[in-house]
């Protein structure tokens, strides 16, 4: 029997619960700005969790992730520049080219292994860039403001924030789900035993390939999903959504959460974005109770302090903050 | 064509930058297998050493060399302090891990220098053009560019093939375990090497930086192109990181200067106008992704690999 109340069940909990509660307390306060950080935070929370699928359990290390929020922001945008505002029409089709580009691209890469198969997803990753640069029409370099965002039918609008909001939440409560279903199926068993030993899985008979690639293209696509969401979001899409270390840092919101579980993605992106909002405040904070000065200068520096501790992570923390969670509850 | 001797030696010096920055990428990744995606900024130190130097000494020569010093010791200070310890562990531990370094040391040089650029002057005497042929004039500068890198290239070649600690760094390479049987210190030779890689990857900066501005983050666009030009060569492969290097060079310059030609000849003028830039800035990406589709490896493998 599983032990239902642990510290990790309680962290996540109280994370879940805490995402929930956000735009209420915007509602209460009117503090609009912490719901705005969280739409975000959610929405890249829903491309980690997509990169960590093929990533974590599926061994196949993508470092070009962020070109699926770029193809689902452009195709969006692209459609509501040339007037067609459906979301009916505009959603499907940003999927469908993620889809594409996943099934054409992974075809490619998945014939490499290892850190071949990490610089070939770049190398797409950066023609999508460089696609997105000469696109004249459409804003190239400095990207693409997008007017409208959008339409449903009926009650469904998506310029209301906290709707909008609540919209982004169900989809990475619908991703979490539909990963976690997949990761325990048949279907996912079969794609970890092809990270674990490709060769025996093919041994007994898996066509390992076409899991594989199957598997690359579902999270091209939901990734694609949080690309739409976040062109949505922003208004605006423009090259640096796809430059390579936006994939960056997708793989480390994806490590830094803990890679051994579908939830932990989820932990990575909120503690990485949170504390890139919340490090310069601290900073000033702390430094002017210490040194009894004003450190509002040191502020901007807030890098020199997450970049060792993301190296603190990794050589004392394995398995990320899910790991460590689970590790304190063992003990 | 004389255009295309201009553009070609413009190919053979980005060519050779690159090798400098990949020379280092491969051997940290062919010895300690370790995937450092904070050379670039190794390469961005050396730049900004070089610039500091030349104003504190005014002499550019004495900059360079002291430039080339500071970056082999941080270097080996990096190794020391931090990624010694993320050897044998996971890739993507070593993406991790860099990553945070690279916010670091980007921080830290605002810190020390400010957010705004530097310039690295050239002496009077590097700033004349040298005629090369008759009627062809080169800027002299870029002429000691090419000259100095390949001079570096074949030092490198001859130590690493025909001296002592070349071929320990080979036996470390393909036996750790052994070699420190023998009793020697692996550990030390790991952190020359990293040094050393370093060093290489500083030259690479210092040398750009009269021709380009000194500023934060001018090592994170290039990393990738080193990191394609160890890749096609085969990683750990010194003699494939040079052939790839300059493969790179000349296919990213040339294709640059003639491909809005070449378009033109199918394309309406329009249509290649749009699309040539993009076209060239993706060249040595389709051609890093069609070889790693017909041979995985990359073109020349390190033996034994």
């Amino acid at each position: 029997m599983k032990r239902l109340i642990t510290v990790r069940n309680i962290v996540i909990a109280a994370l879940l619960l805490f995402l929930a509660l956000v735009p209420l307390y915007s509602a209460v306060t009117g503090n609009t700005f912490l719901m705005t950080l969280f739409t975000r935070i959610i929405i890249l929370a829903i491309a980690a969790v997509s990169l960590n699928l093929i990533m974590g359990f599926g061994g196949m290390v993508s470092f070009g992730h962020a070109a699926y929020l770029g193809i689902g922001g452009y195709v969006f945008g692209i459609l509501a520049t040339e007037r067609i505002t459906s979301g009916f029409i505009q959603w499907p089709l940003a999927l469908l080219a993620c889809a594409v580009f996943a099934l054409i691209t992974g075809a490619l890469s998945l014939r490499t292994r290892g850190v071949y198969f990490i610089m070939i997803t770049l190398a797409f990753a950066q023609m999508v860039y460089y696609i997105g640069v000469s696109l004249d029409r459409y804003g190239a370099d400095d990207g693409l403001t997008i007017y409208t965002r959008s339409q449903f039918a009926g009650p469904i609008n998506l310029s209301n924030r906290t709707f909008f909001y609540y919209l982004c939440f169900g989809l990475l409560l619908g991703t979490i789900y539909l990963i976690w279903r997949i990761v325990n199926s048949r279907f996912g068993m079969v794609i970890q035993g092809s990270r674990s030993n490709d060769r025996r899985m093919q041994s007994i008979g898996y066509p390992t390939y076409r899991y594989r690639l199957t598997c690359f293209v579902i999270a091209g696509v939901l990734c694609g999903l949080a690309g739409v969401l976040l062109a949505n979001q922003a208004d605006f899409i423009s090259p640096a959504t796809m430059h390579w270390t936006r994939s960056g840092d997708l793989i480390v919101m994806a490590v830094l959460g803990g890679m051994g579980s579908v939830i932990g993605p989820v932990l990575g992106a909120v503690s990485l974005l949170v504390l890139e909002e919340t490090l310069p405040g601290i900073i000033s904070i702390v430094g002017g109770s210490l040194t009894g000065k004003s450190m509002t200068a040191a502020k901007e520096y807030w890098a020199l302090i997450l970049g060792p501790m993301l190296l603190l992570v990794v050589l004392f923390a394995r398995g990320g903050i899910d790991g460590f969670l689970r590790r304190f509850d063992r003990e | 064509m004389l255009l295309f001797i201009e553009q070609f030696l413009n190919g053979l010096q980005l060519g050779l930058l690159l090798f400098l920055l990949a020379a280092g990428l491969t051997l940290v990744f062919g010895i300690m297998d370790l995937v450092n995606l904070a050379h670039g900024s190794l390469y961005m130190l050396g730049a900004y050493f070089a610039a500091t130097f030349a104003a504190l000494t005014g002499s550019f020569v004495a900059a360079i060399f002291l430039a080339l010093l500071a970056t082999l010791l941080v270097g080996m200070l990096i190794e020391l302090i931090a990624l010694r310890r993320l050897y044998g562990r996971d890739h993507l531990d070593h993406v991790l891990g860099t990553f945070g370094l690279i916010l670091f040391s980007n921080e830290m040089v605002r810190l020390i220098w400010g957010p705004a650029g530097l310039n690295l002057p050239l002496p009077s005497w590097l700033n004349a053009p040298v005629q090369i042929l008759p009627g062809v004039f080169y800027p002299s500068y870029r002429l000691l560019i090419i000259a100095v890198a390949l001079m570096v290239a074949m030092l490198l070649y001859f130590v690493v093939m025909r001296t002592r600690i070349g071929m320990l760094i080979r036996a470390g390479a393909s036996n750790r375990e052994m070699v420190g049987a023998l009793g020697i210190n692996i550990k030390l030779l790991y952190t020359l090497v990293f040094g050393i890689g370093a060093a290489l990857a500083g030259l690479a900066g210092m040398m750009q930086a009269p021709i380009l501005t000194v500023q934060i983050g001018m090592g994170e666009n290039i990393l990738i192109l080193a990191f394609v030009v160890i890749i096609i060569g085969g990683i750990g492969s010194i003699r494939g990181a040079f052939l790839s290097a300059l493969l790179v060079g000349l296919i990213d310059t040339v294709g640059r200067a003639f491909l809005p030609d070449v378009l033109k000849l199918f394309l309406s003028n329009s249509a290649a106008s749009t699309a040539a830039p993009a076209l060239s800035s993706m060249l040595i990406y389709l051609v890093m992704a069609i070889i790693l589709v017909v041979r995985p490896q990359g073109l020349f493998p390190a033996a034994g690999k």
